[in-house]
C-alpha cells in the first residue's frame, strides 16, 4: 500500500485495507514526533469559509513541524479575475509540497488533483465529498467502540443533501455494518445509495421515528438539517427543527451507545446530551487533528 | 392498390437500424448531417416486430467515427450499424457502450466543476439496461433522462 504523492479526494477511492491503515497510523499521532514534517509547506485554497476544517489543517500540519500558507478568500485570488482552477491549482504547485482544497463546486478538488504534480488533499466539495471528515469519523468509531465490524449505525437528520452521511454509509459498508437511516421521507437517502447496499447485501433500516429504532443503535450519527443546501427556502422552513435530541433519547438506548454529529450543531441537539457517556461528538472534532496529520505525514511519504 | 413510400436503398455510406422511434430524430442531431453532401433519409414510426416501432436512418457517403457510435449507444442502445459498399451491406455491427464516455456527455449537476469551468467530461458506465452514468468529477449518477450530449 503505497500512500506517497496519492491525492486525497474521495472515500470511493479507499480500499477497507486503506482505511484501516490510516487508523492504524492516525493513532500513531496521538502523540507525533514534532519535527516529522520540518521543511513541508502546506497551501491552503479555502475557495469558501470554513474555519474549523483550515485551523485542523494548519494545526495538524504545524505541529509536525510543517508550515502552511494559503487563502481562505476567492476574492482575493486570482480567480477573481477570471483565472481558472486548473491554471490556479499549476500556479500554487509551485509555492508547496501539497495542497489543501475547499471549494463550493463539485469535482473541484478532482481537478486540481490532475492540474497538479503536487498531492491535493480536498477539505470539501460542494455536496459531494469531505474525506477526511469520514476519515475521523470512523477513527472515532473505532476508538469508542473497539472495532468497525458488525455494527447498527443510525443516521438522523438530512440525510438527502448530507454530504457526511453519504460517504459514512460508503465507508462503512466495508465492516458488515447494519443501517437506520431516519429521516422524514423527503430528506431519506438518495435510491442510488440504497442500490449500492442492496447490491452488497447490507441490512438497512428505513424510518422517520428514531424512537422507535433507538434501543438497536450502537452509534447514532446525527446531522445538520444544513440551510446551504436547500434549493428552496420553503422546503428548508419546513424540516428545520424537525428532530430535536435531548436525554429523552437516552431512556432506551443501550449503555454503551455513542452520538456522533460532524458539527456545527443548530438546534437538532440538546446541550443536555453533552455531559452524558454517551456524548463523543466533541472527541470526534478532536480527532480530526491525528487523521489530518497521519494524511499529511503518509502522502508526504514522512511515514508509510 | 396499396402506396408506400419506399425510402431507396444506397450505394455507399451507412444504414442505422433498430433505433427506437422516439429517439430517431436524437439520433440525427448526434450526426451533425447538416454537412452531409449525399442523400440523407430518414424514417422513423416504421413497424417493428420486436421494436413494435422503431426509426431508421441512411446516410450516403458517410462512415460513423467511433465517437459517434457511442454517442448512439447512449440513447439507442439497441441499434445497428450496417455498412453499405456497392449496395451491399459490408460490415453489421450493434452498437456498444464503452465503459467510459470521454467528452461525450455533459453533466447534468449544474454545480459539476466540468459545467462551471468548462472543463472535458469523463463518466464511467455503471449499468447499459438502464443505462446508468457516474461522473468522475462531482461522482453524481444519472440516467438516460437527465443524459444530454456535447
Amino acid at each position: 500500500m503505497e500512500f506517497k504523492n496519492r491525492d486525497i479526494i474521495s472515500i470511493n477511492d479507499f480500499s477497507k485495507a486503506d482505511l484501516l491503515h490510516i487508523i492504524k497510523v492516525a493513532k500513531s499521532m496521538e502523540r507525533p514526533n514534532p519535527s516529522l514534517l520540518k521543511g513541508k509547506i502546506l497551501a491552503t485554497l479555502f475557495f469558501e469559509p470554513s474555519t474549523r476544517t483550515k485551523l485542523s489543517f494548519i494545526y495538524a500540519m504545524e505541529s509536525l513541524g510543517g508550515q502552511a500558507l494559503g487563502f481562505d478568500n476567492a476574492a482575493m485570488s486570482s480567480i477573481e479575475k477570471g483565472e481558472s482552477l486548473w491554471d490556479t491549482a499549476k500556479i500554487v504547485e509551485n509555492y508547496c509540497d501539497l495542497m489543501v482544497i475547499r471549494h463550493p463546486e463539485e469535482g473541484s478538488a478532482r481537478l486540481c488533483a490532475e492540474a497538479s504534480n503536487k498531492p491535493v488533499i480536498n477539505a470539501g466539495d460542494g455536496a459531494n465529498q469531505h474525506p477526511t471528515q469520514t476519515l475521523l469519523d470512523i477513527y472515532t468509531i473505532q476508538k469508542v467502540k473497539g472495532s468497525l465490524n458488525n455494527l447498527h449505525v443510525g443516521m438522523v437528520g438530512d440525510l438527502r443533501y448530507g454530504r457526511t452521511v453519504h460517504s459514512l454509509t460508503n465507508a462503512m459498508s466495508h465492516f458488515n455494518p447494519t443501517f437506520y437511516f431516519i429521516a422524514p421521507q423527503a430528506l431519506q437517502i438518495p435510491q442510488s445509495y440504497l442500490d449500492e447496499l442492496n447490491e452488497k447485501k447490507i441490512k438497512y433500516v428505513l424510518e422517520s421515528d428514531l424512537q422507535k429504532v433507538s434501543k438497536k443503535l450502537d452509534i447514532l450519527y446525527v446531522t445538520r438539517i444544513q440551510k446551504e443546501r436547500f434549493p428552496d427556502p420553503v422546503e428548508y422552513q419546513k424540516y428545520k427543527g424537525y428532530y430535536k435530541l435531548d436525554t429523552k433519547l437516552l431512556e432506551n438506548v443501550k449503555d454503551d451507545m455513542k452520538i456522533l454529529h460532524p458539527l456545527p450543531r443548530v438546534d437538532e441537539m440538546d446541550r443536555s446530551l453533552d455531559q452524558t457517556k454517551h456524548a463523543a461528538y466533541f472527541e470526534q472534532a478532536a480527532n480530526g487533528v491525528p487523521v489530518r496529520r497521519a494524511l499529511l505525514a503518509l502522502v508526504l511519504g514522512k511515514v508509510r | 392498390m396499396k402506396k408506400e413510400l419506399n425510402i431507396s436503398a444506397i450505394e455507399e455510406g451507412t444504414v442505422i437500424d433498430h433505433i427506437p422511434s422516439d429517439a430517431t430524430f436524437k439520433v440525427a442531431d448526434i450526426l451533425d448531417l447538416k454537412n452531409t453532401k449525399g442523400i440523407i433519409s430518414v424514417a422513423a414510426n416504421l413497424s417493428s416486430k420486436i421494436m413494435g416501432k422503431k426509426g431508421i436512418i441512411k446516410i450516403e457517403g458517410k462512415y460513423l467515427t467511433q465517437e459517434e457510435a457511442d454517442k448512439i449507444a447512449i440513447i439507442a442502445p439497441e441499434a445497428t450499424v450496417n455498412m453499405i459498399k456497392d449496395y451491399e451491406v459490408t460490415k453489421k455491427s450493434k452498437v456498444s457502450l464503452p465503459k467510459t464516455l470521454n467528452r461525450i456527455i455533459k453533466c447534468s449537476n449544474p454545480i459539476c466543476i466540468t459545467n462551471k469551468e468548462k472543463e472535458n467530461t469523463l463518466f464511467y458506465v455503471l449499468g447499459k439496461f438502464p443505462l446508468k452514468v457516474k461522473c468522475h468529477y462531482c461522482e453524481r449518477q444519472m440516467g438516460r433522462d437527465d443524459i444530454v450530449i456535447v
